[in-house]
């Protein structure tokens, strides 16, 4: 072992250069107080390797990033655990950033010559949030989507620079979409790292060349080493933080909305908690005011902080003389504990299923009835005797791409497929779905014919047969003489819709719904069907 | 030697082990889930659906063909369509195996060549016979073939390939 550090000593110079560093004099007051630098400098070491360990299995577009989330989410081992570490991490993170903050304060920590200390660590503070505000749009979903683009409209509001600042957002004519999330990912992932190893270096820099702040009684008392005692302090701490953060990242819900949906009109966006304060001030000063509560006095905040050590230049008290530094952070949290209150308490609960987004989409869905009814049709009538998808036989491929044929050949074609085959069992009606799907049919469709949903395509069969869609519509496509059904399920039960198929007036009084009778099998597969279908 | 090391030894070794102790824990805590979010397999792999490749009744005996189908591969988050081939071959009225088109040495795609009556590749000069044995160079073992059945004379594979 001496042989490789003496080795290393000759030539780097690197043990020595770390026992320095080790060996620093702190004052004989330090002490648990002063933990709270190390965690949040482990806090910021965390989240970096966790948003590493996560960017090898994301795709930073937002067509793929909700996709990979749920990949990580749902198919690799250890990968709820890594994303709730990266998650719960940032709120934890702020939390000792916080504490961090209000400690130096208290203690008046940031007086001469520790000014530009504290103004590193002001910095720190607000990039800490930057990456909270940046990182809340990657999973892109409902929650990400909506909340980012209420804060771009916020930063929007400000005078003068406001719709500059949105074009940098890539925000412009008030939505959001690939540009903002490719700022949002290289400000989350490139810039804000590489500011914030450049502030935490010159922050811990001035941390060293002005050393810890003594307390007054320190003047008569010798110093202490920093290692190992107050190490061991620092160590023990930062375990303590990784216990919680690992807590929290396996007991803590971590769910995945749905994907991003700019048509949702039910969705309430609410920031995190740590923003939940803002949040509420905005809800308070309205009207002319809103510029208050969304640009001034936010910024008159940072200002205030940044101002600290040139409004407080008396010389060094004790901690219990700081009166006006301690009714200040109590009047803070205060303050701060109130709004978010008030803000949790005014806000209804959120609608959405917080785990919509960690199942697999399903595209039968979405795709309209006829087109799914005539996979079925596709089934029942052999038509993949001759017709296999993904290759050519005694058939085309039909999954290359949509049929440019005629209608009336492909009817015919339907009728009698050749010379020697059997007669069509399909009806008109069916035959023409037919023609659609294989004239019409997108991606989402294939999808669907290739990996058939066998209960799901029986009750559109019904749908189809039953002519539902000479009144109803139902994914876009069908009469509008009566009710979209699409986001049935969240209008009636399932209790409310076997009664209405036997007796429709009996419900709603103004019906012209003629009754169904159907067997219990096929009342359940149409039931099933409609209900399952999204708004 | 600093004055305090020589005064308590065992105090300092016992700070010196704890923060070595507390260190090496919360790495290992980060360290373990990393390590198995990246080593371990995903869940479901994605095997995929069998795709049918041929009609045995098209087929001559002992004659390779290659055939050109689509599949859908499981790539991580994404589910993608894509083009590729396969050396069918027919080896008995109501049997035929699938060759995956790439070379087991190194992974060159392969081709069959009617003169010498071998697939030859291209890269390093292996042959492989109409069984899939190797004839000559490096390759270490014999041609790797898709998991395959034959239903209602049709050839069905799969996405895995088994090493003979």
């Amino acid at each position: 072992m001496n042989g490789v550090r003496d080795w290393l000593e000759e030539r780097t110079g690197l043990p020595s250069a770390l026992q320095h560093f080790l060996d620093e004099d702190i004052p004989a007051s330090a002490g648990w107080p002063h933990v709270l630098g190390s965690v949040a400098l482990f806090a910021f070491l965390i989240q970096a390797v966790t948003g590493v360990l996560l960017a090898l299995n994301y795709g930073p577009t937002p067509t793929e990033a909700h996709a990979s989330i749920r990949y990580i989410m749902t198919e690799l081992t250890a990968g709820p655990m890594i994303r709730g570490l990266h998650h719960w991490g940032a709120s934890c993170m702020i939390v000792v950033v916080v504490l961090h903050m209000m400690q130096v304060f208290l203690w008046g920590a940031y007086k001469k010559p520790r000014e530009a200390t504290w103004i590193a660590g002001c910095a720190l503070l607000l990039l800490t949030l930057a990456f909270g505000l940046t990182g809340y749009l990657l999973p892109w979903d409902n929650k990400a989507y909506w909340g980012t683009t209420v804060t771009t409209q916020i930063m929007g509001l400000a005078p003068g620079v406001g719709p500059y600042l949105k074009r940098l957002l890539g925000a412009e004519n008030d939505t959001i979409g690939t540009v903002t999330f490719a700022r949002f990912y290289t400000a989350h992932v490139i810039i804000l790292p590489i500011i914030i190893v450049g502030l935490i270096g010159l922050h811990l820099y001035l941390v060293r060349r002005h050393g810890v702040t003594p307390s007054t009684q320190d003047a008569e008392r010798p110093t202490k080493k920093f290692y190992p005692e107050q190490m061991f302090k620092d160590s023990l701490a930062t375990f303590g933080y990784v216990i919680v953060l690992v807590l929290f990242a396996n007991f803590a819900k971590l769910g995945l909305g749905s994907l991003a949906d700019p048509t949702d009109t039910r969705y309430i966006p609410r920031p995190e908690w740590y923003f939940l304060f803002l949040f509420e001030i905005l809800k308070l000063l309205q009207g002319p005011l809103e510029v208050l509560g969304a640009v001034v006095l936010p910024n008159l905040g940072i200002l205030a902080l940044l101002l600290v050590p040139f409004f407080d230049r008396g010389r060094a008290i004790r901690l219990r003389q700081r009166t006006v530094a301690i009714a200040l952070t109590v009047f803070a949290v205060i303050g701060w504990a109130g709004l978010t209150q008030r803000a949790v308490a005014t806000t209804p609960p959120s609608m959405e299923d917080p785990d919509a987004g960690l199942r697999p989409p399903q595209p039968w869905r979405e795709i309209p009835p006829e087109q799914l009814a005539a996979i079925g049709y596709f089934e029942r009538d052999n038509c993949s005797r001759c017709h296999v998808l993904g290759r050519s036989v005694s058939g085309p491929d039909l999954a290359k791409g949509p049929s440019g044929k005629p209608a009336d050949l492909l009817i015919a074609h339907f009728t009698k497929p050749s010379p020697d085959s059997p007669d069509s069992r399909l009806s008109a009606a069916q035959r023409k779905a037919l023609v659609v799907l294989v004239t019409k049919r997108d991606d989402r469709v294939l999808d669907v014919w290739e990996n058939p949903p066998e209960a799901a395509i029986a009750g559109a069969m019904l749908y189809d047969a039953r002519g539902c869609a000479f009144c109803h519509t139902l994914n876009g496509s069908g009469a509008k003489q009566a009710p979209v059904l699409n986001g049935l399920a969240a209008r009636r039960t399932r209790t409310w819709v076997a009664q209405h198929f036997a007796d429709p007036p009996k419900l709603s009084p103004n019906s012209e719904m003629p009754a169904y009778k159907f067997n219990p099998q096929d009342q359940s597969a149409i039931t099933d069907y409609v209900m399952a279908i999204p708004k | 030697m600093p004055q305090d090391q020589l005064q308590q030894p065992t105090r300092r070794t016992f700070y010196v082990a704890l923060v070595n102790l507390l260190g090496a824990a919360a790495a290992a805590v980060i360290a373990i889930p990393a390590a198995v979010y990246l080593l371990f397999r995903p869940k479901s792999p994605g095997a995929g659906t069998m795709v049918e490749v041929a009609n045995l009744a098209d087929l001559e005996n002992g004659v390779p063909q290659e055939v050109v189908y689509t599949r859908t591969r499981v790539d991580g988050w994404k589910a993608t369509k894509e083009k590729t081939t396969t050396w069918v071959v027919k080896n008995g009225p109501q049997s035929a195996v699938a060759f995956s088109p790439q070379c087991p040495h190194l992974g060159c795609i392969y081709h069959w060549e009617d003169e010498s009556g071998a697939f030859r590749c291209p890269c390093h000069a292996s042959a492989f016979g109409l069984d899939g044995k190797v004839l000559a160079g490096p390759a270490p073992r014999p041609l790797d073939r898709y998991d395959s059945r034959v239903e209602g004379g049709k050839l069905l594979i799969g996405m895995q390939v088994k090493r003979s």
